[in-house]
């Protein structure tokens, strides 16, 4: 057996791939995210037939704002993911973040940008002290950020004082949730967008070909970028139709994207990904290990408290469960549903998004249908073990057909 | 001793204590380049304390080490690194979640000219075209490039640590088992991977229990018992049985080694 798949290897390498060798790469390369798409399509047949305002521009519109914070809070999980750990204060973290800012704001009458600004270093300096403590004393994670999410939710019931609660009334913070384009600048928008990623993809493909790497095809691109581009045309056009592309989606959509390309196209990300599959071989490799760490924990409480500072601009308020309830939950449970694995080393920026649209559709889609909480919790619940368990399948099956 | 005139990399009166342990005492080792040495012994006669010792892992508590004549000293990994003797450990070390091209050149990734660390882009074709060279140059065939190291068999994963290995340039290379846990073909793609090695002129150590491997390749047969040298043999000159004799300190190979040593 071994002597036959030394000569399919070594005619591998001379045989150039085919076109439907690449579509079939294209398929399987993508199968999580294919496999979340389907995920959606079937969800929004499921609640499309039970009550027709679901697929409708209003309630649309409505959900990408809804998703817009658990979105923001899983850029930073995916991180975590990625190095194999688990940041359970992100929640807590959130919520302190925007408390800090409505506090400078509303009693202390800070600039806005100022106030934002001070609620998203909280966040990273709290994220930078967790990932110390897990990396420098070898904590585990789970525990450190446990005594987190105690500890940070203390100090938001600390910050808000007696009264508890604080409506935000600057009109610069509260727009960040609240402000909608016009649909000539939503046009531009989705325009600006394919362009930059037609561009992207032109680029790097024309780079393999004058290098001579001849394993990529015309033909792949193509789809892709039809796909994406189609996609964006279609967004626009809904949002469009009701009150048109908010700004906290761009927000959403810049993180995403500035994210996944610190992921998977430079040295750091390199590295997230390398730790989080084998921490020892990345440290032989030279790479500072617990630097990687305590960088990835910063992050995760970074974009935590970006979400928590749209979380109460949606709102106009915080209050004692900002950053609570199942807030933690869905945050991690959707890059997991979308595909980045538990276990470390595998996934993407974009399961962030995707897994926000799948637990935000069908929170969404219960909350038309007026269902109990009893019945949303168990819902999301079994479609977050059914997540796990197809990430656990799908690591048994690597394992035990991967290595010949 | 050496094959042509001075050793590549000398090892002169090195000893190593663990607590109670001496687990090298006063032992003189070389390698050449272009010389395949096969470092053989039982298990604790101090064959990976040595390669470590080498390696800046756990450096000697006593003793020379010379790299090209020179007297240099190992306190780290990195010394080692930087004067080119590259280790491949038994657990390869690999990530299997990444694909070829990032593994051999994971910790010095090529990125674009440009400000700020974080935000430089990987320079994958750069990275990928470099990889195919080596690998070409090696005669190693892998399927794909952009496949994921957890995908590849055992000998298709010795062969790419081993590659990157090479690619700092390294003057010696030392492996640690690198045949153990491999089917017949791929320990003979091994093998035949360390002989290139030689033909690049590389000063190369293998660390093996397995007699037929070492004398398929060797030049030179180094033994150790109990943390000395117990015997240097030329592999054309001598026999399993001789080395063995020498591994076991039992039997003629005790007398016999004595001799080889000074013919050798």
């Amino acid at each position: 057996m071994s002597a036959s798949q030394a000569a399919t290897a070594e005619e591998a390498v001379e045989r150039r791939p085919t076109t439907t060798e690449t579509l079939r790469r294209i398929v399987q390369g993508d199968l999580s995210s294919v496999r979340v798409v389907l995920g959606l399509v079937v969800i929004a047949v499921i609640f499309q037939v039970q009550e027709d305002r679901f697929l409708s521009a209003e309630n649309l519109t409505n959900l990408m704002l809804q998703i817009t914070t658990i979105g923001l809070i899983s850029v930073g999980i995916v991180y975590v993911l990625l190095l194999g750990e688990i940041d359970l204060s992100v929640g807590a973290v959130s919520g302190l973040s925007a408390a800090v800012m409505a506090v400078l704001s509303v009693k202390h009458g800070w600039n806005a940008y100022l106030a934002i600004a001070a609620a998203v270093a909280v966040g990273a300096a709290i994220g930078c002290l967790q990932g110390t403590l897990f990396s420098r004393f070898a904590v585990p994670s789970f525990v450190v950020t446990l005594a987190g999410l105690l500890a940070w939710e203390g100090a938001l019931l600390q910050v808000l004082g007696k009264t508890g609660s604080l409506n935000i009334t600057d009109p610069k913070i509260t727009g960040l949730a609240n402000i909608f384009y016009s649909d000539t600048v939503g046009w531009i928008f989705a325009a600006v967008v394919i362009a930059a990623y037609g561009a992207a993809l032109a680029v790097g493909y024309r780079r393999r070909v004058t290098a001579g790497l001849g394993d990529t095809n015309m033909l792949s691109q193509i789809v892709r970028f039809v796909f994406v581009a189609a996609i964006v045309i279609i967004a626009v056009a809904i949002l469009n139709s009701d009150r048109g592309v908010p700004l906290a989606v761009m927000i959403l959509l810049a993180f995403v994207v500035g994210m996944e390309y610190v992921a998977k196209q430079t040295s750091f990300g390199r590295h997230v990904f390398a730790v989080g599959g084998n921490a020892e071989a990345a440290r032989r490799a030279g790479i500072r290990v617990n630097g990687v760490r305590v960088a990835v924990f910063t992050i995760a409480g970074t974009m935590a408290a970006i979400g928590g500072v749209m979380a109460a601009s949606r709102l106009f308020a915080v209050n004692q469960n900002s950053g609570g309830n199942e807030l933690l939950l869905l945050a991690i449970a959707g890059p997991v549903i979308a595909g980045t694995s538990l276990f470390g080393g595998r996934g993407s920026v974009w399961t962030a998004l995707l897994g926000a649209l799948v637990i935000g559709s069908i929170s969404n889609g219960m909350d038309l249908l007026s269902l109990s909480s009893a019945v949303k919790l168990m819902v999301t619940g079994g479609v977050l073990l059914l997540a796990v368990l197809v990430d656990a399948i799908a690591r048994q099956q690597r394992q035990t057909s991967g290595r010949v | 001793m050496a094959a042509d005139g001075t050793p590549l990399l000398e090892l002169e009166g090195v000893s190593k204590r663990f607590g109670p342990v001496q687990a090298l005492d006063r032992v003189d080792f070389a390698v050449s380049a272009g010389e395949v040495v096969g470092l053989v012994g039982d298990n604790g006669a101090g064959k990976s304390t040595l390669v470590k010792a080498i390696a800046g892992i756990n450096p000697p508590d006593s003793g020379a080490i010379r790299f090209e004549g020179r007297e240099v000293r190992i306190s780290r990994p990195q010394d080692a690194t930087e004067l080119g003797i590259a280790t491949v450990y038994q657990d390869l070390a690999l990530c299997d979640n990444l694909d070829v091209v990032a593994n051999l050149f994971l910790g010095r990734e090529q990125v674009a000219p440009g400000p700020g660390r974080v935000s430089r882009q990987l320079n994958e074709v750069k990275m990928e075209h470099e990889t195919a060279d080596l690998l070409s140059n090696l005669a190693v065939t892998i399927p794909s490039l952009r496949s994921e190291v957890g995908t590849l068999s055992g000998g298709q994963r010795q062969q790419v640590a081993v590659a990157r290995s090479l690619l700092g340039e390294p003057k010696v290379v030392m492996l640690d088992e690198p045949t153990a846990a491999l089917g017949v073909p791929q320990t003979k793609q091994v093998l035949e991977l360390i002989r290139r090695l030689r033909e690049r002129n590389l000063g190369v150590v293998v660390i093996s229990h397995n007699l037929a491997d070492v004398f398929a390749i060797a030049d030179r047969v180094f033994v150790l018992r109990l943390g000395r040298a117990a015997g240097e043999f030329k592999a054309e000159d001598t026999t399993e049985e001789r080395v063995i004799g020498a591994i076991t300190g039992l039997g003629e190979g005790r007398d016999k080694n004595q001799t080889s040593e000074e013919g050798a």
